[in-house]
C-alpha cells in the first residue's frame, strides 16, 4: 500500500513537469480494497476542461502497473472543487524554482477581485505587470517583470 | 425541484456551442494574447459541457454518452439559447456575446452550487470560478472598446444593441428547474449595467425577444456550426486521435 501511494504521488503533471500531482493537490486519495488489494485512485481536475486529465490518468495507471498493481482504477471527482490553495508549500517552491510564480490566496473578497502584486520568480522584483489573464495553459496567466524585463507565467489564483 | 434531461441539455448545449464558436477565433484573434484567452475560455466551456452531457446521458438512461449527445443529435434536438449560436461577427460582437453569457452563467452556476442535486452542485461549484474569469475578461474588453476610439465605440454599441434581444431567452421562467432562470436576471443586470455605463455605452431598451432555443427552435446559424463540429465523428464513427 505504501508503495502504491508513493508511486502515484510521484506522477508529474504533464503540463508543468516540475511538480507532481500530489504537489498540485490534484491527487485526492489512494485506497486499496481490503479483500482484493485492488487500488483505487481519486483525482480532481484543476480546470473543468483541463486537457491533461487523460494523460494524468494514463500516467497513474502506468506508475501503478510498474509498482505491481496492473488493474488499478482511477476515479475523477469534482467536489469539493479544486482550489490553488491546495498547492503544497513544496509545490509552490518548485514552481518558483522553475520560473513560474505561485498563486496568491484564492479567496476573493466582494465583487471586485483583490489584486495582489506578483513577485517576479527570476529577480524577485514586485514591479510586475499582467500581460494576459490567460497563459500557456488553462491554469496560468502571463506576466512581465518591469525590472528584469523577463516575461513569466503565474499559476492564477482560483 | 427536479433535474431533467432537458434542463441539463440546455446548460450543456449553451456551453458546448459557445465553446465551438469561441474556438473559431483560434489563430484569427486580433492579438496573440487574445487568441490564447479565447481558446482557454472555449476550453472551460467545453469542460463544463462534457460534465453536463455525461450527466444528461446517464440520467436519460438510453446509453448515450457525451460523444453521442454532442455529435449525433440534429439541430432541432439542441437545447441551447440562440445567443450562443449567433455568428462571432467582429471582435466587439464576440465580446458582447461573452459578456452577456458569462453574466448569466456566473449567477447560474453559483446558484447551482448550492442546489440539492449533489452532482449538479459540484459542476456548478467548479464552473462558477471559471465564469468569474470570463466575465472579468469580457468586461475589460467592453470598457476598452466602448470607451476607446469613435470607431471602437460605434462597433461596441452596435454589438450590444444587436445581441441584447437574445439575452431575454436566458431568463425565461422555469419554476420546476433546480434553479429558476427568471430569478437570475437581477444579478445579470447588476453585473452588466455598470460595465456598459463605464464603457460609455447605452443600455438597450427591452423589446423584441427572440426565443425558442430551449425547445429546439434555432437560427439557421446553428445548423452550419453543427455541420462543422460533427462532420468528422459522423463520417468516421468512433474515430480517435
Amino acid at each position: 500500500m505504501r508503495t502504491a501511494r508513493d508511486a502515484v504521488a510521484a506522477v508529474v503533471d504533464p503540463e508543468i513537469r516540475v511538480v507532481t500531482i500530489e504537489d498540485l493537490g490534484i491527487l485526492r486519495g489512494v485506497a486499496a480494497d481490503p479483500a482484493t488489494g485492488r487500488i483505487t485512485v481519486t483525482i480532481t481536475p484543476t480546470y473543468s476542461g483541463c486537457p491533461a486529465m487523460d494523460v494524468i490518468r494514463a500516467d497513474i495507471r502506468a506508475a501503478l502497473a510498474a509498482a505491481g498493481h496492473p488493474d488499478a482504477e482511477v476515479r475523477t471527482v469534482f467536489a469539493p472543487a479544486w482550489s490553488t490553495d491546495w498547492i503544497s508549500a513544496a509545490g509552490r517552491a518548485k514552481l518558483a524554482e522553475a520560473g513560474i510564480a505561485p498563486p496568491g490566496p484564492a479567496t476573493r473578497t466582494g465583487p471586485v477581485p483583490l489584486t495582489l502584486g506578483v513577485r517576479c520568480p527570476r529577480c524577485g522584483s514586485v514591479d510586475t505587470e499582467q500581460l494576459s489573464r490567460f497563459g500557456s495553459t488553462a491554469c496560468k496567466a502571463l506576466w512581465r517583470c518591469r525590472t528584469c524585463r523577463d516575461p513569466f507565467d503565474q499559476v492564477k489564483p482560483l | 425541484m427536479t433535474t431533467t434531461v432537458g434542463y441539463l441539455l440546455g446548460l450543456a448545449d449553451d456551453a458546448l456551442v459557445a465553446a465551438q464558436r469561441l474556438g473559431e477565433w483560434a489563430a484569427a484573434a486580433p492579438e496573440m494574447e487574445e487568441d490564447i484567452a479565447l481558446a482557454n475560455i472555449a476550453l472551460d466551456q467545453l469542460g463544463a459541457a462534457r460534465l453536463l452531457l455525461s450527466y444528461a446521458g446517464e440520467l436519460e438512461g438510453a446509453g448515450r454518452d457525451e460523444d453521442a449527445l454532442a455529435f449525433l443529435r440534429g439541430d432541432r434536438e439542441f437545447h441551447n439559447c440562440q445567443l450562443v449560436e449567433l455568428p462571432n461577427g467582429d471582435f466587439a460582437v464576440t465580446m458582447a456575446k461573452l459578456l452577456f453569457l458569462s453574466a448569466y452563467q456566473l449567477p447560474l452556476y453559483t446558484a447551482l452550487s448550492g442546489c440539492a442535486d449533489e452532482r449538479l452542485a459540484a459542476i456548478g461549484a467548479k464552473a462558477r470560478k471559471e465564469s468569474a474569469y470570463h466575465l472579468e475578461h469580457s468586461a475589460l474588453w467592453t470598457v476598452r472598446l466602448g470607451d476607446g476610439t469613435a470607431e471602437s465605440h460605434r462597433r461596441m454599441q452596435d454589438a450590444v444593441d444587436a445581441i441584447w434581444p437574445y439575452t431575454h431567452e436566458l431568463f425565461a421562467a422555469d419554476p420546476a428547474a433546480p434553479v429558476d432562470p427568471a430569478g437570475l436576471r437581477a444579478a445579470f443586470l447588476s453585473a452588466v449595467e455598470p460595465v456598459l455605463t463605464e464603457a460609455t455605452l447605452d443600455r438597450p431598451a427591452d423589446g423584441w425577444a427572440p426565443s425558442g432555443g430551449r425547445s429546439g427552435v434555432h437560427t439557421e446559424h446553428l445548423s452550419y456550426l453543427l455541420a462543422e463540429m460533427q462532420v468528422l465523428h459522423r463520417a468516421h464513427p468512433g474515430a480517435r486521435w
